[in-house]
């Protein structure tokens, strides 16, 4: 069993040449390796978090022939290896149900290199999954960047291109950031290895010497990465950026990449900066203030979107707004929380993101509510997943939106002086999540005059209902049997 | 206070490049000058790691006459990273040039505000086109 543990490094090595493969083979041969690629990494990571689990220990796995604190190193836990699997997981799902669209939006000639790029993230989203180097982490955020930005230019309609200009902008502006922060840190502590770092910054702090360089490093790389994994101020780019990207890309870029990013930050508070002096140094207040208005103007942006795509899109801003908020009330029940949201959004959004594609195909393509109406009864599948995706966000039982607003609302009660506008903002955007998801089901469901549907054959939606079972049932066996989940998630957070 | 910075100069100099980058990137509306303050900006950065990394007097790693006395020479760590950043800012460098390249293509003008408003009104026009159709 131990022999897992080499597990995290074979699935990053074999990543990475699938990517360099796949831009050679034809594109039905390059599919078929990124699923078996995944899947294969998939069931690794269950294998990884069964021994963890089991073990109730965190590994850390030297790479090269540099010890302790001057080599490279992964580090294998038991939450490292749950959000490994869930990430491939749903990035297989991903790929499969938006095969078909894939099809249509794709260049036949360059088709292959899709999944070439697709490849690339799952390496680069795993290393941030495992990595416990500072300067491995800000490498691969940028061959993050590289790849998401290579899955949303793939699509040559409309603003694509622009879209992915101002994405790369920002996403550049993010990383630059986090670079001069990690090269400040490096600076005052010499070490780049995780748990070098936090026992030295503590030491620090407690002397009170290098308070300003200590406390810019941690600004700027908090603010690099929430601007990258889009928190309220630099939400702008997310609609442009999923609204006209393949549904398979926005799926990916909304579940996945702003949440590897988001990952990365949960582990440079736990495992860099540590939470005694990040909670001291009160930047959690930002992130409570941030996410808190990201909660209220993503929701309010999204209800007044008239394009299915861009209000999930919005609807993204408004959940990554949830898990700063989480990250801002405590460092325990808080931060529990905003991981199992961290769950929830990436199986829920890109199920969202999927069915909608589905829906509007239904009617020749279009994206506006008002043209989407009795869609659903066109395509009555596509209609049911869409509404258990909505109903996920908005939270009712047995979903996991449900388990996660609980979550928050148990996280409050834990806050002293955060209780009051906690729960109160729970309760708004709820109501708010509410009111644009219903109006969207209203209209999908709601046919006044009962046009002609223009049918798509049965069998090219299989690959779709069968991602969009899985996801749907992924999500209610995380919304039923939340309980092991949340122990899961909060022993490794004591472990962290 | 001025004994510090001068103490400092090569850092303070790669701090103000930084933001000099930075904020070409981010406000200036020319996407090529965005990618130059891009490149100033990552350059500042490694100004700033390769300042840190020197050290006066002691030689650049590479064993010489077989003093293998470790004060004699410098960490190649900095040097390292520096490279693999050159690295990651080269190629994002290349993607940048080469969206720009197809945006400019598309609407003869590297301005971004001019871009957006084209690229608004080009939808407008389509939308408009599709409602006469129907």
């Amino acid at each position: 069993m131990s022999f897992s543990l080499n597990f995290p490094l074979f699935a990053i090595v074999l990543s990475l040449i699938c990517s360099v493969v796949s831009a050679l083979l034809p594109r039905k041969a390059a599919r078929v390796l990124s699923l078996v690629l995944f899947g294969m990494i998939a069931a690794s990571s269950a294998v990884i978090l069964l021994y963890t689990g089991k073990t109730g220990r965190i590994f850390f796995y030297q790479m090269g022939h540099f010890p302790h604190p001057w080599g490279n190193e992964l580090k294998i836990g038991a939450l490292e290896a749950l959000f490994s699997l869930a990430f491939s997981l749903v990035l297989l799902s991903c790929i499969t149900g938006g095969s078909r669209q894939l099809r249509i939006d794709l260049v036949p000639k360059t088709s292959n290199l899709y999944y070439s790029m697709v490849d690339l993230l799952q390496a680069a989203l795993l290393v941030l999954v495992y990595t416990n180097d500072l300067f491995t982490g800000y490498v691969f955020i940028e061959i993050c960047t590289i790849a998401s930005c290579g899955i949303l230019l793939i699509r040559q309609v409309g603003r694509t291109t622009l879209a992915s200009v101002r994405y790369m902008i920002f996403s550049l502006v993010g990383s630059g950031l986090f670079l001069f922060g990690v090269i400040l840190l490096y600076q005052v502590t010499g070490h780049l290895l995780m748990p070098n770092l936090r026992e030295c910054i503590a030491l620090l702090w407690k002397n009170g010497q290098y308070r300003v360089p200590l406390l810019a490093a941690m600004i700027l790389i908090s603010v690099g990465l929430s601007i990258k994994s889009g928190l309220f101020p630099f939400h702008f780019w997310m609609p442009d950026t999923y609204g006209y990207a393949t549904p398979a890309s926005s799926g990916i870029l909304s579940g996945l990449v702003s949440k590897g990013y988001i990952f990365l930050l949960l582990k440079l508070v736990f495992d860099v900066f540590g939470t005694e002096v990040f909670y001291q140094s009160g930047l959690q207040n930002v992130f409570y203030v941030l996410g808190f208005l990201g909660m209220i103007i993503g929701s309010i942006s999204a209800m007044r979107e008239n394009d299915i795509f861009r209000m999930i899109a919005f609807s993204s801003a408004a959940q990554i707004g949830y898990i700063y908020l989480g990250i801002g009330v405590s460092q325990t029940f808080g931060v529990a929380a905003a991981l199992f949201h961290v769950l929830t959004h990436a199986v829920t959004k890109p199920l969202l993101f999927l069915s909608a594609a589905q829906l509007s195909e239904a009617v020749g393509g279009k994206k506006q509510f008002k043209e989407l109406q009795g869609t659903a009864h066109f395509n009555k599948f596509a209609g049911f997943a869409f509404t258990v995706g909505s109903l996920s966000m908005i939270g009712i039982p047995p979903t996991m939106g449900f388990i996660s607003k609980y979550l928050f609302a148990v996280s409050a009660f834990h806050a002293n002086l955060k209780m009051i506008p906690t729960l109160i903002v729970l309760a708004v955007s709820t109501v708010l999540n509410t009111i644009y998801f219903a109006r969207t089901l209203i209209r999908i469901y709601n046919n006044p005059d009962g046009t002609s549907p223009s049918r798509i054959p049965n069998s090219a939606q299989k690959p779709f209902v069968l991602s969009a079972v899985f996801l749907i049932v992924m999500n209610l066996i995380a919304g039923i049997a939340s309980q092991p989940l949340v122990n899961l998630l909060r022993e490794s957070l004591n472990l962290f | 206070m001025l004994q510090t910075l001068w103490n400092n100069r090569i850092e303070c100099v790669a701090v103000l490049l930084f933001a000099v980058g930075f904020f070409t990137l981010i406000l200036h509306p020319n996407l090529l000058k965005k990618i130059i303050g891009l490149n100033i900006m990552d350059t500042a950065a490694y100004l700033f790691l390769t300042s840190i990394g020197y050290i006066r007097g002691r030689l650049a790693p590479i064993i010489v006459n077989g003093n293998t006395n470790p004060e004699s020479y410098v960490n190649p760590l900095p040097a390292g990273l520096v490279l693999t950043g050159i690295v990651v800012s080269v190629s994002v460098t290349a993607l940048m040039l080469a969206l720009t390249y197809r945006l400019y293509k598309a609407y003869h003008t590297l301005n971004v505000d001019e871009i957006y408003m084209l690229s608004r009104e080009k939808l407008e026009r389509e939308e408009g086109k599709k409602e006469e159709s129907e």
